[in-house]
């Protein structure tokens, strides 16, 4: 692991802070699921916490994010409360969306977050039209877009990358190639070995990052949005990882086996940037242990949060339709 | 007879049809080892190949066009859109291509695909998973629209649209994919554009569409209990959909209200009570024509608006009343 270079260890402690938030958000969220206390689906993220910190850290506070249906982690690390995630996962008139949207719609536009589409690809063109507009207001703001591999096969993957790269728009598209698209390996969706490849037909930079090293993706990611900011257009990161849970809640895992998941699991991106720290002598193992403890107590302080909001009132049902 | 469920029903005519016919195949988004988001194709990949069952990319677009293209060559596909809200990135294939080509080529092509899309709300999965879209489809000539209420009805509608040389939007209902019913084991057909009349009743009339038959059944009961007796007309096929079977029922009831999940602005059941207010059956109204339909709102996740978002057998029930409240 290297890139650290330009963080400060109080950086360096926050994405870890960051990452453990994430695991612990969804490894309760997988729980509550579990209990029945929520209705509907929802997809996690856990082992894949470095894409979503590394590339989110190489923002500033004002910039823009788009995330996917895969989005907790994207909302957490661009500084979303989890205890109005929680609410939005119950369903509360607390949460980001009034309970509206539910898992797969949380969005934070305060902190900049553009919110999660449900329909894969959605989020890219919106990605686009923000860094249009930023280029218009001359705000000096990037946008980071993510999506993931089953996306770049999406035709508005295509026209909004063509798009973005002839109008010289201050976008980062960072995909999240977590091997499947459901069931649908990578090596069988795609005739390339490495999506990144696919910058070249629109003349941006591509490249390929360890998704589960949580420095590499901030680098690659800084680099780029360095590049934007500075006028010179978008790029295209890809970031390998890996899913460790299924699909959605109703997920049989037929298409891969128990032996691919353990390996992966191997290389959890939390425990090798821990290690890293420690190492470095930026983290004492008191430290690392504070860090996971308070992550789970902010989660259990969210969870009594969510529990005790109101519902939504259903003679608001229709309200706020249009502006 | 045997009792199947409505997935199982589904995957037995495109089992049958696909043993029957060489030209037919599958493709979609993991419809092979995953077998389709809800099951339905599971086992028809290790019984027809990789070849005649298809994963696709995520590419609603040209699994759309690409069926439409097999069809003007010979092939007899099944395309499968996840959900259908996504249909909506097929639009383009769809509506310009497959549904013109016959007329525009001065009927010397056809285009014999089906397009299989489970639709409706109740699961929570929010306002782009659980949309109910076929008022689109039917505003647009050249596709056919079905859309099935029992496992007999998806078995027999399937195997039709199969047939049929038109592209055919089949539209499913996954709050019915679990549910059972008598269905025969051997091929059959029930014929598209024919409606049923699922319960017959002297008092009113429901035209209702896919789940909201089942809701409108079970209203029906109930209201038999107080004396009212609904007669449940379910047409079926909603492109190009059989007028006199309702305008028959609504001779003979007076009273008419109809109930659908869709939105209730431009939905079907707009179509059907301009049908019913131009045609023969209006100077037989006792009552006002009634409409019962989703709420003019993307549908919400949290479980208590999602249910108050589209028509409940409660609603039924009292509309029914206030339609019999008109002598
Ligand atoms: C347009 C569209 N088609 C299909 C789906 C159903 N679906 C939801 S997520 C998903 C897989 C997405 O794969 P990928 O982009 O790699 O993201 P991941 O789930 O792996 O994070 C599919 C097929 C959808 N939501 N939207
Ligand atoms: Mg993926």
């Amino acid at each position: 692991m290297d890139g650290a270079g330009q963080l400060t260890k109080e950086k360096l402690i926050d994405m870890l802070r960051k990452m453990h938030t994430i695991r612990a958000f969804e490894e309760k969220a997988d729980q509550l699921f579990a209990l029945g206390k929520v209705h509907g689906t929802m997809h996690l993220s856990i082992g894949m916490e470095a894409t979503a910190v590394g590339a989110i850290a190489a923002l500033r506070p004002d910039d823009y994010i788009t995330s996917t249906h895969r989005g907790h982690g994207h909302c957490i690390a661009k500084g979303g409360d989890v205890k109005l995630m929680m609410a939005e996962f119950l369903g509360k008139e607390t949460g980001y969306c009034r309970g509206r949207g539910g898992s797969m719609h949380i969005a934070d536009v305060e902190s900049g977050n553009l919110g999660a589409t449900g329909v894969v690809g959605g989020g890219i063109p919106t990605a686009v039209g923000a860094a249009l507009s930023v280029q218009l207001r001359k705000t000096g703001q990037v946008v980071l877009c993510f999506f993931g591999d089953g996306a770049a096969n999406m035709g508005i993957f295509h026209e909004s990358l063509n798009l973005a790269a002839i109008w010289k728009l201050p976008v980062v598209f960072v995909c999240e190639n977590n091997q499947y698209a459901m069931s649908m390996p990578v090596a069988r969706a795609f005739p390339i070995e490495n999506i990144a490849d696919r910058a070249a037909a629109y003349a941006m930079p591509g490249k390929v990052v360890d998704g589960n090293d949580v420095l590499a993706v901030y680098a690659a990611v800084a680099e780029a949005v360095d590049r934007a900011r500075a006028g010179e257009g978008p790029s295209l990161i890809e970031c390998k990882t890996y899913r460790w849970k299924g699909h959605s809640k109703s997920d049989q895992e037929r298409y891969r086996t128990r032996e691919e998941v353990a390996a992966w699991k191997k290389k959890d991106p939390i425990a090798r940037f821990e290690a890293y720290l420690l190492q470095e002598g930026l983290l004492t193992e008191e430290q690392r242990q504070a860090i996971a403890k308070e992550a789970q107590e902010r989660i259990e302080e969210a969870v009594a949060f969510a529990e005790s909001s109101p519902e939504p009132r259903v003679e608001e049902i229709s309200e706020g339709v249009y502006a | 007879m045997r009792e199947i469920t409505y997935a199982e029903a589904i995957r037995e005519a495109l089992r049958q049809e696909m043993q029957r016919d060489p030209h037919v195949f599958l493709m979609g988004e993991d419809i092979g080892v995953y077998g389709g988001a809800f099951g339905v194709t599971l086992g028809l990949l290790e019984e027809f190949g990789p070849e005649r069952v298809r994963d696709t990319p995520i590419s609603e677009g040209v699994i759309a066009g690409a069926a439409a293209g097999a069809a003007l060559t010979g092939m007899r596909p099944v395309a499968e859109i996840m959900f259908m809200d996504f249909t909506t990135l097929a639009m383009e294939q769809l509506v310009n291509q497959a549904a013109k080509t016959r007329y525009m080529f001065g009927g010397k092509a056809k285009v014999p695909m089906v397009l299989r899309t489970p639709a409706g709300s109740g699961t929570g999965a929010a306002a782009q998973h659980s949309q109910s879209l076929e008022a689109w489809f039917v505003h647009v000539p050249g596709l056919k629209v079905v859309m099935p209420s029992t496992p007999y009805d998806a078995k027999g509608l399937l195997i039709s649209a199969i047939r049929d040389d038109n592209p055919v939007i089949f539209v499913e209902q996954k709050l019915l994919y679990r549910t059972k019913g008598p269905v025969p084991e051997e091929p059959y057909t029930v014929p598209l554009s024919v409606a049923e009349v699922k319960r017959a009743g002297r008092d009113v009339t429901i035209i209702a569409t896919g789940v909201m038959v089942v809701r409108s059944l079970a209203a029906a009961a109930k209201l038999a209990q107080e004396g009212i007796e609904v007669e449940v007309v379910d047409p079926r096929t909603l492109k190009p959909y059989d007028a006199e079977t309702i305008t028959k029922s609504v001779i003979k009831t007076g009273r008419v209200l109809i109930v659908h999940e869709a939105y209730k602005t431009c939905g079907f059941g707009a179509e059907i009570a301009a049908m019913i207010s131009e045609g023969p059956a209006f100077m037989y109204l006792n009552a006002p024509i009634r409409r019962l339909a989703g709420l003019d709102i993307p549908i919400p996740y949290n479980r208590t608006l999602e249910y108050h978002a589209v028509p409940q057998e409660e609603n039924i029930i009292t509309a029914v009343r206030e339609l019999m409240a008109y002598k």
